[in-house]
């Protein structure tokens, strides 16, 4: 790991004036990600802002109809939430079922978020479930965040304060996961609002985070099991690599949608 | 550039002015000599290294020790009593022939203590479950499993 300069500020306005005056700065959340890039010296931030000390990022509460978390809540503590369980118990079980017990522990759903790992089960959740990010500049649908492996709508220095989740009619996640990572092979989010209409986000399938719009078209007319039968997954466009081939991931998309609209049915 | 660092390990006050970029296990083990907790893989991957950060379970390779900056640390030198009398996980992993040649161990009892407080009675899928973070590569899990078995029976 190369030297940085290490900087812990008690609140976010503290955190964000310093980001906005070291050019090569970076906030620190839990640090499960980037901790590991820096070691790798994939990544030489000048500075590091650590985020830990600011309570007011952290927790989970009701606005209107949306569930609000604050960016850095922990993994765990998004699993364990009553009020999660409740609201939108997806959430709850995607969360808990990152990584292992270690990483949920500390890892955060901004830091997850930000980073858009192109496997990470948060995105899927954010862009199935149309959320908002909330950031210390503006706020950003989820439909405008993701940009592809790595890459998000945060400028340099923004950061995600917290994340509003609308409530849905109903929603479920499932997950392949990598046997080894727990990232997934492929991850689907399916929710459905209460017009009806229905949104399926596929995470882990290649460049990053996206939604199957024919997924969503036939689940709108039909939110039932066989509705994604019908659809035929193409594997145009998505990702092979040692671990599977583009065909076998259009497979588990559906397999995947298929045991997330089962469960949603509960 | 070097960072007060303030912490409590195994209930002892802890201050000490380090790099930055000081691994938490690095600081346990080189600042400390707290080498009961191991270090496997360096990425996160295999929980040899686990410890316990404020009660939980924490992989110590993969944060900073200035991310733990006020927090209560137990590493597995501080699970005994105070009179040396091994914690019950360890008297069962003993028992159980949970460990083979034991590099492993002090992170799996780590996280198998921290799974018991959450999880008094954890079937063998839930153990199985929390132990996802800790790798062994020689037991075969089966032992382990019992030695968490066997202690929660216990308790
Ligand atoms: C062994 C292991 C297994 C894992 N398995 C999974 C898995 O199955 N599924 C999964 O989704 N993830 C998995 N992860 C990743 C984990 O979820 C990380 O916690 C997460 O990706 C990053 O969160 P963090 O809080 O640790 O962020 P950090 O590592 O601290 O930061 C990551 C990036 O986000 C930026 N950042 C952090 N917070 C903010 C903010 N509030 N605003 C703007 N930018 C910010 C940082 O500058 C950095 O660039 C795994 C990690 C490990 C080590
Ligand atoms: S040494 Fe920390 S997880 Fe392997
Ligand atoms: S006992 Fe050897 S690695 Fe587990």
């Amino acid at each position: 790991m190369y030297a940085f300069q290490y900087h812990r500020p008690g609140s976010l306005k503290e955190a964000a004036a310093l980001l906005g005056k070291l050019g090569d700065g970076k906030a620190l959340a839990g640090g499960q990600t980037l901790i590991a890039t820096m070691k790798l010296r994939l990544a030489q931030p000048s500075d590091l802002v650590d985020l830990g000390a600011i309570t007011e990022l952290r927790g989970i509460k009701v606005e209107g109809d949306a569930l609000m978390i604050g960016a850095l809540t922990r993994h765990a503590e998004v699993a364990a939430s009553a009020e999660v369980k409740k609201r939108i118990p997806a959430l709850a079980v995607l969360a808990g079922g990152i990584g292992d017990r270690q990483v949920r522990a500390v890892g955060t759903l901004g830091g997850s978020v930000a980073n858009n790992d192109p496997a990470a089960d948060y995105p899927a959740g954010v862009l199935g479930l149309g959320a908002t990010v909330i950031t210390t500049q503006r706020k950003i649908v989820a439909d405008d965040f993701f940009d592809g492996m790595y890459e998000t709508a945060l400028k340099p220095g923004e950061l995600i304060t917290a994340i509003s989740f609308p409530l849905p009619k109903r929603a479920a996640y499932a997950k392949f996961p990598n046997p080894a990572s727990r990232f997934a092979m492929i991850g689907v989010f399916v929710s459905q609002v209460a017009n009806g209409s229905v949104r399926v986000a596929v995470t882990g399938a290649g460049g990053g985070v996206f939604r199957d719009a024919a997924l969503e078209k036939a689940l709108t007319a039909n939110f039932t099991p066989e509705a994604v039968t019908s659809v035929k997954v193409s594997a145009s466009g998505l990702s092979s690599d040692m671990h599977a081939s583009a065909e076998y991931r259009a497979h588990l998309i559906g397999v995947m949608a298929k045991r997330a609209v089962v469960a949603a049915l509960g | 550039m070097t960072v007060k660092l303030l912490l409590n390990v195994n209930g002892k006050e802890v201050e000490a002015d380090i790099d930055p970029r000081t691994l938490l296990v690095q600081f346990l083990r080189e600042n400390l000599r707290l080498t009961g907790t191991h270090v496997g893989c360096d990425t996160g991957q295999c929980g040899a290294c686990t410890i316990h950060l404020n009660g939980q379970a924490v992989k110590s390779c993969n944060i900073l020790a200035l991310q733990a900056q006020g927090s209560e640390v137990l590493t597995i030198e501080g699970l005994a009593a105070a009179n040396g009398d091994m914690h019950p996980m360890q008297v069962a992993f003993k028992e159980c022939h949970g460990l083979q040649c034991g590099f492993c161990t002090p992170g799996m009892v780590m996280s198998a203590t921290a799974l018991l407080k959450e999880n008094p009675k954890p079937s063998e899928e839930q153990i199985r479950a929390g132990l996802d973070g800790n790798m062994c590569r020689c037991t075969g899990y089966q032992n382990i499993v019992k030695a968490v078995q066997t202690c929660a029976a216990r308790s």
